[in-house]
């Protein structure tokens, strides 16, 4: 074997959605859910690996939640197949799936203690008694919980209350964790604390994990992969970088971070180099930027540009190869770690021509200097500059 | 500076006015510090004297002896000749109630009564509360209305209803009749059986309105989590929602329990002679006999039997209130 289709198999055992051949672990075929006239989810196909840890993201409302409850069989799809392991799920109730789930509200039984609460889907199995308490004092342990277990819920911080939900979901060794906002109902410093314990668990015990939040950070830290869900819709697949980096839409990228754009207009697209000339009106030369497959010469495009990726400098930067834009600071905004400027750019924005300036972009740029010997402030002319390959072209 | 004229003396009407506006600053300033303390002397000034005030008299007349007088019954305090002040307490009319057999037998027989009654009520009542809490919202207010229903009508009304269908020539028996089930009327009204029917009839809304509100604070999802984690769902009801509607089964079982020991109305009007029952004995010694000492001395014993539930009741009602408990 070659160290060439090694590393290669490497790749597919990391990340298994980029090999054909790779069997999915849970399909979600054709899943419709209607409740009425209102359509919850529409027509969801989705495939994910055995010890992914996958999100799906989205606004409320957009369908995310009633996809997981049909994972754990507390609604039936109207329409699609779901299947786990190779086992249809589609109809199946809760109590005979192989999955568990950790709800939002944590949902632990306040007449019981932290102990029975973990022990109570080992005893709806029938497992022996003292293998019960064995593995409820094994699972306390590794949520560092195993002097609680005598406590009863409301004696419990919120942490640890999401550590007994965690523990109670775990125990039972699902082929599935489902996650709904598993953080959501923590502080922030738990909250970052917390998703990394999540994610050594996960890693540790090869669970495969589907959580659901609103939250595009903590989607992209936890993740493998994400899926992007609107109106019921899922509206993107891919690895947190590629969600970021290339979102499909405007949408998309706005939901995921900030973002800036430009209406422009194709000029040439060159297939071998994978590139394509966009001409904006606020650029005085075509910018190249990389090609999308479906874009001829001569369509409309939008370009965009994440705030981070702006270099922004007082001297007219040299390298002529850059998209320059050239305007005035308008606000900015101290947030510590970086700063968030946004500037006026000279002229008419390209989308319009009423006078009123141009486009207002937003930079972010580490605070590299203490703020009292910051260089740029407010009302500074400045330069801004990208690399155009650091762009993409948006479709809406 | 001279000093300031003494002018009070010579205009003593605004003298007044001034004593009115500073009686009245003191007034609102006392109100203003002592506001919680003015709003609950309220109810229990109402609790005084409608509720302690009346028991205290009750409890005074089972302590008197019976006289053929105007009240009926000797004073409890009264001044003998020269200045002696005599107290006169009688304990004869609690030694009666526990020599005579019937007493007793009839305490006994109103709890047994009571008591099957209440467990009718939340057999019944379990699962209505349960289908109102678990039904689509419009028709949950609906269902509710319904439980209500009964008493935009005077109670004794209803019980009445009652006789004209129990009775041998009531609905029941006219309907068994004409169907040819049976060709003699069956004796219904007049027995246990029409006093069981009359108390759940009559107090299942007591059962089902407490249940219904501790079942609709019930958090569905823990239904939900308990299903996720294996349990059927008979298992669910009976390791989650029976457990968690304990409150619930206590408030209703209580307020059932209680008044029907007591119930006069229901074995009068359908168990006739044949139901012996404390409320009807204390209505015959105290409206027949005359005896008011006796009939003080039945209500005072009937509270004391009631004391335990009712204290119960309290231990679950503030154990309720207790926040986080149950939730």
């Amino acid at each position: 074997m070659t160290s060439a289709t090694s590393a290669a198999t490497d790749v597919y055992l990391e990340r298994p959605w980029l090999d054909a051949a790779a069997e999915p672990f849970i399909r979600i075929q054709g899943v419709s859910k209607r409740f009425g006239d209102f359509t919850a989810v529409e027509n969801v196909d989705l495939d994910i690996y055995r010890g992914e840890l996958f999100s799906l993201l989205g606004g409320s409302g957009c369908g995310k939640t009633t996809l997981l409850r049909m994972l754990a069989g507390f609604e039936t799809p109207t329409v699609g197949r779901i299947t786990i392991d190779n086992a249809d799920m589609t109809e199946a109730p809760p109590y005979q799936r192989p999955v568990n789930m950790m709800f939002q509200s944590y949902a632990l039984f306040p007449h019981m203690n932290v102990a029975d609460n973990v022990a109570y889907g080992l005893k709806r199995d029938r497992v022996p008694k003292n293998e019960i308490a064995r593995r409820v004092a094994e699972i306390l342990s590794m949520v560092e919980l195993q002097e609680f277990g005598k406590r009863k819920p409301h004696q419990l911080s919120g942490g640890q209350r999401q550590r007994v939900a965690l523990a109670r979901a775990l125990v039972k060794q699902p082929k599935v964790l489902l996650l709904d906002e598993p953080l959501a109902a923590l502080d922030k410093r738990l909250r970052e604390q917390t998703q990394f314990e999540l994610m050594n668990l996960q890693e540790r015990l090869g669970v495969t994990f589907i959580v659901v939040t609103h939250d595009q950070e903590e989607a992209m830290t936890l993740s493998t992969r994400i899926a992007v869900m609107d109106a019921g819709r899922i509206i993107q697949v891919g690895e947190p970088g590629e969600v970021y980096e290339r979102p499909k839409t405007r949408k998309i990228a706005n939901f995921i971070g900030s973002i800036n754009t430009f209406d422009g207009r194709i000029v040439t697209v060159d297939g071998d180099a994978g590139e394509l000339a966009l001409s904006c009106p606020a650029f005085s030369s075509p910018l190249k930027v990389p090609r999308e497959a479906d874009l001829k010469a001569g369509q409309k495009a939008t370009l965009a540009i994440r705030p981070e990726k702006i270099m922004m400098s007082k001297d007219a930067p040299e390298d002529r190869a850059l998209a320059r834009l050239q305007g005035e600071v308008v606000e900015l905004a101290y947030m510590g770690n970086l700063s968030i400027y946004r500037v006026q750019v000279d002229g008419d924005g390209g989308d319009n021509n009423d006078g009123d300036g141009g486009d207002i972009i937003q930079v972010t740029a580490p605070n590299l200097q203490r703020v009292d010997r910051r260089n740029i402030e407010w009302d500074d002319r400045v330069w801004l500059s990208w690399r155009p390959d650091n762009s993409f072209i948006l479709r809406d | 500076m001279p000093p300031r004229p003494d002018t009070a003396g010579l205009f003593p009407r605004a003298g007044a006015a001034q004593a009115w506006h500073n009686w009245r600053r003191h007034f609102s300033d006392f109100a203003q510090t002592h506001w919680r303390e003015l709003t609950i002397a309220v109810p229990y000034l109402w609790l005084l004297v409608f509720f302690l005030v009346p028991f205290f008299i009750v409890l005074k007349i089972s302590l008197a002896e019976s006289l053929i007088a105007s009240p009926p019954f000797s004073p409890l305090i009264e001044w003998a000749e020269g200045e002696a002040l005599r107290i006169r307490i009688i304990f004869d009319n609690f030694a009666w109630l526990l020599e005579d057999e019937l007493y007793v037998q009839t305490y006994l027989n109103s709890l047994k009564i009571s008591t099957v009654s209440t467990v009718l009520c939340l057999l019944i009542g379990y699962p209505i509360a349960y289908a109102i809490v678990r039904a689509p919202p419009g028709a949950r207010h609906i269902l509710l209305l319904l439980i209500i229903l009964p008493f935009w009508t005077s109670f004794l009304l209803r019980v009445y209803a009652w006789i004209g269908i129990l009775a041998d020539r009531g609905t029941i028996n006219n309907f068994l009749m004409w169907t040819g089930v049976i060709d003699q009327p069956v004796r219904l009204l007049y027995s246990e059986f029409a006093v069981y029917l009359g108390i759940v009839y009559s107090y299942l809304p007591f059962m089902i309105l407490p249940l219904y509100a501790n079942m609709e604070k019930l958090d569905a999802t823990l239904r939900e989590a308990a299903s996720d984690l294996g349990a059927h769902p008979a298992t669910t009801f009976f390791t989650v929602t029976l457990p968690l509607t304990v409150p619930g089964i206590v408030a209703g079982a209580l307020l059932v329990f209680i008044p029907a020991t007591g119930e006069f109305v229901i074995p009068d009007l359908l168990g006739g002679g044949n139901v012996l029952m404390i409320g009807k004995v204390l209505y015959g010694e105290f409206n027949a006999n005359h005896d008011w000492p006796v009939a003080a001395a039945v209500a005072i014993a009937l509270l004391v039997v009631l004391v335990a539930p009712m204290m119960l009741y309290q231990h679950f009602q503030s154990r309720e209130m207790e926040p986080g408990k149950w939730r």
